[in-house]
Parts: structure tokens; C-alpha cells; sequence
């Protein structure tokens, strides 16, 4: 236990917190708010591999080698979605879902 | 402490996915990835912590500031949203929470073995470029690959059509 915090209340916050990016997920109509919804609930996958690496296997390395690779991927997808949210404005000018069906072909 | 970050990070991430300014959401959800690198701090997991501030504090927050200064005017408040996509919304989050939480408060979690590694850099740049046990060898070289994939699909997707610029 580290400073007498059982694991169950990280797992309970990160839980919260990657529901929480799903209800934004769900609400938002705009592109830009559900991709921050998205980085938060990478995160809170993240705060789970790292907490099970340190309660649970604290002599191996793989929870946190996870979480590198999460953090990466969240980079490119950030990237690539920021390109394309920037194109679609300048084709529509607003960058809301219910607008986005326009690239269908 | 613990305490102190946890509430940090689930009133900015509410905070974040409410409030109808959208650069202030942004800079909620910067404090909820601080309050996460202070987590890390607290398990010792010092590289962790670093990579969380500066790749996603300081790189992908700013990309998606920058990004909101492009597409949007500063004062642009968001219409509120239609009802039956909030019910759904809050229901699905409140039934599947309970449900998880339930769950992983039911579970017994057995503690693995009580040696602690010593986690510093050089072991875990180690680990990270072997091909042996523990070696992550191959999807280093993968991520490695997705990156340079996702950058060059960037700058392809962003680049301005040189003969439709001409047109208009």
C-alpha cells in the first residue's frame, strides 16, 4: 500500500473519469470537445495500467510500458484529427458532427 | 494528497465536458492531466510523470489550443444540448460506472511480489529496446512506425490543394 491508499480508490477515480469522457462524448456536438472527451478517458486507462503495475506487479515494468504506448498513440491521433477538423472548417466553416456527413461519397 | 488530486481531476474532467466556453474546457482538462502527473508522482513512477507533462500538458493541450484558436471566436458560447442526448448521455455514464465500480469493489486484487523494482530510466530504456523477456522491442518499432505514419497523414491532410486555391 502506498501512504495507506487501497487500490480500489484509484481504480474508483479513473472509473468516474473515463465515464465522465463518455457522457462528454456522447453530449457534445462539437468535434473539438468530443476529442477532449476522448483524451480523457486515454487517461484514465492510463492511471489504470500505471496503478495495477504498482500494487499489484511492482517488480516488472509492463503496466508502464503500456501506458508510454497509450500516450503515443494519443499523440498521432490527436495530430491526425486536429488536421482534419482544421480542413473540414475550412470546407464548412463549423466544425459540428451533424455537418461532417458532407465528406460521405 | 491523494484526496486532494482525485478531487482535482473528477471536478475539472465534469468541469470540462460542462462548461460552454470551449477554451475553458481546454484548460480544465489541462489541470485534469496535471493532477494525473501528480498521481504518478505519488507511485514513484517519476518517468511516467514526466512523459505525462510534457507530452500530453504540454504538447497535446497545446495542439488542441491551437487548434481552437483556429476554428473558433473566443467568445462563442456553445448552444445547450437537446435533452434526449443528455438522458442518454448521463444515464449510460451512471449505469456503466455503478456497474464497474461494483465490480471492482466485489474482486479480490492479490498483491504480487513485495520487491519493488527500482524504477529508473537506464531499466526502463533498457526493457524498452530488448528483444529478450521483458523485451517491448517490437511494439516500440511499431509506435515508432504509427507516429511517422500519423505525421506524414497530418501534413497531407492539412495541405492546402494547389489547384483549387487557384480557382477560387
Amino acid at each position: 500500500m502506498i501512504q495507506g491508499i487501497p487500490l480500489e480508490h484509484f481504480l474508483i477515480v479513473s472509473t468516474l473519469m473515463f465515464f465522465i469522457g463518455v457522457c462528454g462524448f456522447i453530449i457534445r456536438r462539437n468535434l473539438i470537445t468530443m476529442l477532449m472527451a476522448i483524451e480523457l478517458i486515454l487517461n484514465s486507462v492510463n492511471i489504470n495500467f500505471v496503478v495495477f503495475n504498482r500494487y499489484l506487479y511492482p517488480d516488472q515494468l509492463q503496466g508502464q510500458f503500456f501506458s508510454l504506448f497509450i500516450v503515443g498513440i494519443a499523440a498521432a491521433e490527436a495530430s491526425v484529427a486536429i488536421a482534419l477538423i482544421i480542413n473540414i472548417y475550412r470546407k464548412l466553416q463549423n466544425i459540428d458532427v451533424e455537418n461532417v456527413n458532407e465528406m460521405k461519397y | 494528497m491523494f484526496y486532494m488530486f482525485s478531487g482535482i481531476i473528477l471536478i475539472c474532467s465534469l468541469l470540462t465536458i460542462t462548461t460552454r466556453r470551449i477554451l475553458r474546457a481546454a484548460v480544465y482538462l489541462l489541470c485534469v492531466l496535471l493532477a494525473t502527473a501528480g498521481l504518478y508522482f505519488m507511485l514513484k513512477y517519476q518517468f511516467m510523470a514526466a512523459v505525462q507533462l510534457t507530452l500530453y500538458a504540454g504538447g497535446i493541450v497545446v495542439l488542441i489550443i491551437f487548434s481552437i484558436l483556429l476554428t473558433h471566436h473566443i467568445s462563442h458560447l456553445f448552444e445547450k444540448p437537446d435533452l434526449t442526448k443528455l438522458i442518454m448521455g448521463i444515464s449510460a455514464a451512471v449505469i456503466g460506472s455503478v456497474m464497474v465500480i461494483a465490480t471492482l469493489l466485489t474482486h479480490p486484487f492479490q498483491a504480487g511480489s513485495t520487491t519493488e523494482l527500482p524504477v529508473d530510466m537506464t531499466e526502463i530504456g533498457n526493457q524498452l529496446l530488448s528483444t529478450g523477456k521483458n523485451g517491448y522491442v517490437l511494439p516500440f518499432e511499431l509506435i515508432s512506425i504509427l507516429l511517422l505514419a500519423a505525421m506524414i497523414a497530418a501534413i497531407v491532410i492539412a495541405k492546402k490543394d494547389k489547384n483549387k486555391n487557384s480557382e477560387i
